[in-house]
């Protein structure tokens, strides 16, 4: 009896032709009000022994109705996919034209900061080069002068990928490789600016995020002294902040240059008078210069004799949490219309 | 590293108001990184006694207080109720400042006038206790009228917490610190003063051992030991400065390890001697799978490679006399020879180790120590006798005579010819040899002028100054830090080459610019993406993994914007915001399996090959305003086309793209390379999504291959002068066939005469049966030299509906 009821209810659905129809019968028959609930209701009655036989048996007859059932579903709703996306089909080349609102869109501010400031740079004489996101470890590390193991690779927290041996392939912590592809290039001179996505395994706060934009500099050419950097930052820092913002350098360390600097401004939120933004100093940080290390020349073949450099990094995003007050970085990736329409 | 400035005192008599100081020590690349105030505001506390207690009318939660400050009664009102009468609290009287900058005043509460504040010790900023007043009756020595501060021995401190950068091992103590300050205000220094007690009659060769099995690892190790030691707390004074320092006082032997460590740069480590095997201690390389079991009671495995990039599994580690391991060099010790309350004979080590070794050491077992750090950059080698005197000398305890010594000699220090030219060429700037030694003598540089350069003698003290030639940079770094970098004149310099921005520069800019024109915001999107993203929108193939990633969210490298604009449009939408065109220009990466970038220098010295996944800069967008489609999407692409006068591309239909609408959507290609996508969000992916609303249209280009496709030239055309006549066509074409073959029949037919096509109507329907549609173009001819006749262009409509007829559509 109970292989006759599923075979029954197997043919029922089995017959359904649209999703709806299926509910219907599955509600008849695998439903809680359905001929097998009945079924299962009327076990009630029988003794113990016969209860377990046939109880067993109208579980496992349900459990195949049910899989069937499943199975149908898949099946039609597949065919009703298919149905409905045939029935939208649509000729892109029936061009007619289309009515939009008017509303201009809006440029991400890293975006027009990055611009701002490459444009600034260009207007200096610098080109804009660019390189990859992805870096092997002699790229990012070594060839500017951190060997393996070296202690100042911890500056960096970096993000490895699973490629090549481990902890050669990874996402760049820093702009400063593609200085590295500039030099092996060997076109010497060098004025560029390197803008680009960085990457630091550091966990998101209102101050730093895990994705960043940096833009580094790179100026290779024949008596280039520590007096040209200073220059040229004061030169870009009244350019991009305005005249009455100062650059200012002391000392620091990176690997990849001697003489190391950090790189001060004017404070733009006071202009020097002392805040609480810049701690009352007047100066705020903006990012790391430098002499270009010999050993780094060295590892990239340039004379020494011939050619000095000096090299400069700071943060875009930075720049622009500073130019438009921003409170907390993370707005920057969260895309709501509602904070990128401002700008 | 936190310096208490009147530690720093000891050295040099420094005194200058804090923001110079704080400015001085900056510009020496000693980066103030914060300045802490302990003790301030609490000189005008006094010590008070409670003579009455009354209760204020009208008032259940303050009394009033008689107190006696040593002048005779005050009235003060207070909230507290943990006093009784002739208790002893702190005053704070009108006129004083707490710390946290709160004044009192005289305040009148409940019609009573209150002449203070009793404090609880959290005011004061002494506990974090403010359940009730301080209570000092039990205080020995208390009495009414006695300032707070004498009282509890508080002394008025500043500490600056400064960051020391990596090539200042010589900064990493106190000491350090305070013979730059000198050097740089021409201020005396004194150093730190050795004046061990008379050593006792046993000669430490004869009850202490030391040896060294591995020269690379540790250059050089200094033993030393003492009996009749006795573990006690520190001196007041000693354990206030290692607070103050940032260290917990422990007991006078780690006290002062510690505290030597501070001051000198050079960590050392005390062990008991008894239980010492042996006796005695030895360094060696740690053999495969040892263990230790170090003082914060983990048990480390050592000598086995991790999977850090250069980590060779070299440990350097102490052992005993009967070569058992005590510790892991340079990073901690280990408990079974720990010092303890029973300890009565001593054994200091002092040590140099290789700063590679330990730094890969404590990066692999993530034990990062006060000591490990100053390993890591270098200590001074020619020190470590001294710094064992020193440490006798703080302990007051008789050491043994003379030390047992193991390693190699102190070398000698290196020479650095530094050519005057050099420094110009630098740091553009001229200086003489009478200069430059007046500059780098105070920091323990010797300096020999020569007619056109100076030798520089390194202190060993200065592990980062290499030899030369790379050291001349370091040592003209040294010059430039203590001349001043602002002393540096400042010059622009100026060169003959452009700067510029370059084509694919240009494309990206003018990508974005027509987007925006589009009404399109720019989205910054995650790179790195979740599996499963890839996964629901059919993505089939492999992605790169990171290794590390911070959460499991975001473990993949992105193969395509989609997953990111369209999660970001959803959630505007989500906010009903009915405007939502969000656009991306940016990097996704192919697996390296897939689609390579050959590189050629990769892993240590840069000579492994890599294969590294392919970049491709891509601009994405999602069209999600009400009643945008597949439509809007085209519409879009086709004002690209134009901006960037591309004249080959085809639309064609294709139902197999990931994450898109099988019949809403196509490939753009131009010359069988495909440019992009365009179409239609899938509804079963918007759903996925969150979205059940409205359709939204996609565009997604490859910007590389878009920079490579054909382009109309930039050659002005001629428009005609003459007047033009329109016909329009209505023609029945089956759906099987694109308008597009039909639009490029006709224009073929048209050929130069056709100056505009335009379809102006689409219906299916009504008189057109089931599976073809109609299509109505306007037709505008126009020629360039004459009006044309009605029987030309009767001809140019005949040509047209024949190359129709050819594709298969027919005139209505």
């Amino acid at each position: 009896m109970i292989t006759t009821k599923k075979n029954e209810a197997v043919a029922a659905l089995g017959a359904c032709q649209t999703l709806s129809e299926l509910e219907g019968v599955e509600a008849l028959w695998i439903g809680k009000k359905g001929e097998f609930a009945a079924l299962q209701r009327s076990l009630g009655a029988m003794s113990p022994d016969e209860r377990r036989v046939i109880g067993a048996a109208l579980q496992s007859a349900r459990g195949e109705v049910e899989s069937f059932a499943a199975s149908r579903r898949e099946e039609l709703s597949r065919i009703e996919r298919a149905k409905a996306l045939q029935a939208d089909r649509l000729d892109l080349t029936e061009e007619m034209g289309v009515a939009t609102p008017m509303r201009r869109g809006h440029l991400h501010l890293v975006s027009q900061t990055r611009r701002a400031l490459e444009d600034v740079f260009v207007g200096m004489g610098f080109v804009v080069a660019e390189g990859p996101e992805v870096e092997t470890d002699w790229y990012n590390f070594e060839a500017l002068n951190m060997p393996p193991a070296h202690p100042a690779r911890g500056m960096w927290d970096t993000f490895y990928l699973e490629l090549g041996d481990p902890e050669t392939v990874l996402l760049r912590t820093h702009t400063s490789p593609v200085q590295v592809h500039l030099m092996e290039a060997r076109e010497l001179p060098i004025h560029a600016v390197m803008p680009g996505r960085c990457f630091r395994r550091d966990t998101p706060d209102a101050r730093h995020l895990a994705v960043f934009h940096q833009i580094e500099g790179l100026v290779i050419d024949r008596n280039i002294t520590f007096a040209d950097l200073a220059g040229t930052l004061e030169t870009f820092t009244n350019a991009y902040f305005g005249r009455d913002v100062h650059a200012r350098l002391r000392p620091s360390y990176f690997p990849f240059t001697e003489p190391s600097a950090e790189m001060e401004i004017t404070c733009t939120i006071c202009r020097g008078e002392g805040c609480r933004t810049c701690s009352h100093t007047g100066w705020i940080e903006l990012g790391g210069c430098g002499m270009v290390d010999p050993a780094v020349f060295a590892s990239v073949g340039i004379d020494l004799d011939e050619w000095s450099g000096f090299a400069f990094g700071f943060g875009i995003d930075r720049c622009a949490q500073m130019r438009h007050t921003i409170a907390d970085m993370r707005a920057l990736v969260e895309n709501d219309v509602r904070f990128l329409e401002q700008f | 590293m936190r310096v208490p400035l009147s530690w720093l005192r000891d050295y040099t008599p420094v005194d200058l108001p804090l923001d110079e100081l704080e400015d001085v020590l900056s510009d020496l690349g000693l980066v103030v990184d914060g300045i802490e105030k302990i003790g301030e505001g609490l000189e005008d506390v006094v010590i008070a006694r409670i003579d009455e207690i009354s209760a204020i009318e009208g008032a259940d939660r303050i009394r009033l207080t008689k107190v006696d400050a040593g002048h005779g009664a005050i009235e003060v009102v207070c909230g507290a109720k943990n006093f009784a009468l002739g208790d002893l609290v702190p005053l704070a009287p009108v006129g004083a400042t707490l710390p946290g900058g709160f004044e009192i005043a005289q305040r009148k509460m409940k019609g009573v006038t209150s002449n203070g504040m009793l404090c609880s010790g959290r005011e004061l900023g002494i506990d974090d206790n403010h359940d009730g007043l301080m209570i000092l009756t039990e205080n020995p020595g208390a009495l009414p009228g006695m300032k707070l501060v004498d009282l509890l021995g508080i002394s008025p401190d500043v500490v600056f917490d400064i960051s020391v950068e990596g090539n200042r091992p010589d900064g990493w103590s106190i000491a350090g610190v305070a013979r730059d300050l000198a050097a740089r205000l021409s201020l005396p220094y004194t150093p730190p003063k050795i004046d061990p007690p008379k050593p006792s009659n046993v000669k430490a060769e004869n009850v202490i051992g030391a040896a060294v099995h591995d020269r690379e690892l540790c250059p050089r190790l200094v033993c030393a030991g003492a009996e009749g030691v006795a573990v006690t707390q520190s001196p007041q004074w000693l354990q206030r400065r290692l607070t103050l320092a940032g260290m917990r006082p422990i007991n006078n032997i780690v006290d002062v390890s510690n505290y030597v460590m501070l001051e000198m740069g050079q960590p050392t480590h005390a062990y008991d001697l008894d239980r010492l095997g042996g006796g005695a201690i030895a360094v060696r390389r740690a053999q495969p799978g040892e263990t230790v079991v170090t003082l914060d009671g983990v048990t480390r495995t050592l000598g086995v490679a991790g999977k850090g990039l250069g980590d060779k599994g070299v440990d350097c580690v102490i052992v005993d006399g009967n070569d058992d391991v005590v510790g892991v060099a340079g990073v901690m010790g280990g408990t079974a020879s720990a010092v303890s309350a029973s300890t009565t004979r001593i054994l200091l080590e002092v040590a140099a180790f290789e700063p590679l070794t330990i730094s890969a050491t404590a990066k692999r077992l993530n034990l990062r120590s006060e000591a490990s750090a100053r390993f890591e950059r270098g200590v001074d080698i020619s020190q470590l006798e001294t710094v064992a005197q020193r440490f006798f000398t703080l302990l007051g305890v008789a050491p043994f005579t003379g030390v047992a010594v193991a390693g190699a000699p102190v070398p000698q220090p290196i020479k650095i010819s530094v050519p005057f030219r050099a420094i110009e060429r630098l740091l553009g700037v001229t200086l003489d040899g009478e200069t430059i030694a007046a500059l780098l003598s105070p920091i323990g540089f010797s300096v020999a002028t020569a007619s056109d350069h100076v030798v520089v003698t390194v202190p060993l003290a200065r592990v980062d100054i290499r030899p030369a030639p790379f050291g001349v940079a370091d040592v003209i770094e040294e010059i430039a830090r203590l001349y001043g970098y602002s002393s540096i004149e400042r010059r622009t310099p100026t060169w003959a080459e452009p700067g510029g921005l370059n084509a694919s520069q240009i494309l990206r800019r003018q990508l974005q610019d027509v987007a925006v024109g589009l009404g399109c915001d720019e989205a910054w999107t995650p790179t790195l993406v979740d599996d499963a993203w890839h996964q629901s929108i059919g993505l089939g193939g492999e992605a790169v993994r990171v290794a590390n990633p911070l959460v499991a969210e975001e473990a993949l490298l992105r193969r395509s914007l989609l997953p990111g604009l369209l999660q970001s449009a959803v959630k505007n939408l989500n906010r009903r915001r009915s405007t939502v065109r969000l656009f991306e220009v940016g990097t996704i990466f192919s697996h390296p399996s897939e689609m390579a970038r050959e590189v050629t220098r990769a892993g240590a010295s840069g000579e492994a090959v890599v294969k590294l996944p392919a970049e491709h800069e891509h601009l994405g967008i999602l069209f999600a305003n009400d009643g945008d489609d597949a439509r809007c999407a085209v519409a879009a692409w086709r004002v690209i086309e134009d901006a960037l006068r591309l004249d080959s591309a085809q639309i064609v239909a294709n139902d197999a793209l990931p994450g898109l609408h099988p019949t809403r959507s196509a490939t753009i290609v131009s010359a069988d390379v495909v440019l992009g996508v365009v179409g239609e969000i899938d509804p079963d992916v918007a759903r996925l999504a969150g979205w059940s609303g409205g359709r939204m249209g996609w565009l997604d280009l490859d910007i590389g291959a878009v920079s490579a496709a054909s382009r109309r030239n930039e050659n002005a055309r001629e428009v005609s002068r003459f007047p033009s006549s329109d016909i329009d066509l209505a023609f029945v074409l089956c759906d099987k066939v694109p308008a597009a073959a039909l639009a490029a029949a006709l224009g073929a037919a048209g050929g130069d005469l056709l100056e505009a096509l335009h379809l102006f109507d689409v219906h299916r329907g009504g008189s057109i049966s089931e599976g073809s549609r109609s299509l109505a173009y306007r037709l505008r001819f126009v020629a360039m030299d004459r009006t044309l006749t009605d029987e030309e262009v009767g001809q140019a409509r005949a040509r047209c509906i024949d190359a129709a007829a050819a594709v298969g559509a027919t005139l209505r």
